[in-house]
């Protein structure tokens, strides 16, 4: 490998490192005011739904609507009805291949 | 690169800009975007990590997207333990794929054939529905999902899911609304 990919290599480790450490090291180990544990506990609807429409609904910089949209849509009829997250996730599969291989 | 960056998405999107001819620099700053994202879950994650800070900066490495999701109790609180074991399995399962994909990628086939780009999102779903309790996390959810997808044609990846948790300040305000229905 040449030694600039070392390079790029080695600056995501240090630069992945620093933003991974960020957050426990300035805020860890204590509790927060309750103010602040509010916006922390919405956190994760908010995250999850943006990863769920930035990979079900686009394709890299541009909206996509596509198999795979159409199986996570699936997935979210499963846990809807009460399923859990594997079968979900194996229906999900199953449809976006189906329906590839149709089309 | 597995081995000690440990981010798929930084990877990829450091990776093919060093293939596109991009310069060092664009490659390291494509990635830290990417990652941001691990800022707004790690201040999320910090309450639940006790020791010195060195121990904090060390546990906040195990946070990949599946195992913060995983170990989320939904109260704001995180199970710590949870989230080293489940980070600890994807780093030797993504260290065994990588090398896998090095060795013998080209015997595999397409991945999109077999349907497994639908894996994330679908179990991101799968986490998401039952986050969605009361009005405000549904709003807070819809809220995220529409700046992450509108910024998704205007800004480089890895921002839109960044700008999203713009969504979970909504936590600030409405909190006097909840102690009065509570």
């Amino acid at each position: 490998m040449s030694g600039e990919l070392w390079a790029v290599i080695a600056g995501c480790a240090a630069v992945t490192f620093a933003i991974k450490a960020a957050g426990p090291v300035t805020l860890g180990g204590r509790d927060l005011p309750p103010r602040f544990s509010g916006v922390i506990a919405l956190m994760a609807p908010a995250l999850l739904a943006a990863f769920v429409v930035t990979q079900a609904l686009a394709d890299g910089e541009r909206l996509h609507v596509g198999a795979d949209t159409a199986g996570v849509a699936a997935a979210g009829v499963v846990v809807w009805r009460g399923g859990s997250v594997l079968p979900a996730v194996a229906v999900a599969v199953a449809v976006t291949a189906g329906l590839r291989a149709l089309g | 690169m597995s081995a000690i960056v440990f981010a798929g998405s930084a990877q990829f999107a450091a990776i093919s800009i060093v293939a596109a001819g991009g310069g060092v620099g664009a490659a390291i700053g494509a990635a830290a975007l990417m990652n941001a994202r691990f800022l707004p879950m790690g201040i999320a994650l910090a309450p639940s990590l006790p020791g010195s800070p060195l121990r904090r900066a060390a546990q906040g490495q195990t946070v990949v997207d599946a195992s913060w999701a995983l170990a989320n109790r939904g109260d704001g609180r995180f199970d710590r333990h949870f989230l080293f074991g489940a980070s600890a399995v994807q780093y030797v399962t993504w260290l065994t794929g990588t090398a896998i994909g090095a060795f013998g990628g080209d015997a595999l086939g397409d991945p999109r054939a077999l349907g497994l780009d639908a894996i994330f999102p679908a179990f991101f779903l799968a986490l998401l529905l039952p986050e969605l309790r009361d009005a405000r996390s549904r709003g807070v959810a819809l809220a995220g999902a529409l700046i992450a997808l509108a910024l998704v044609p205007l800004a480089p990846p890895g921002a839109p899911v960044l700008a999203a948790s713009v969504a979970a300040l909504a936590g600030l305000k409405r909190r006097h609304a909840r102690a009065t229905a509570a």
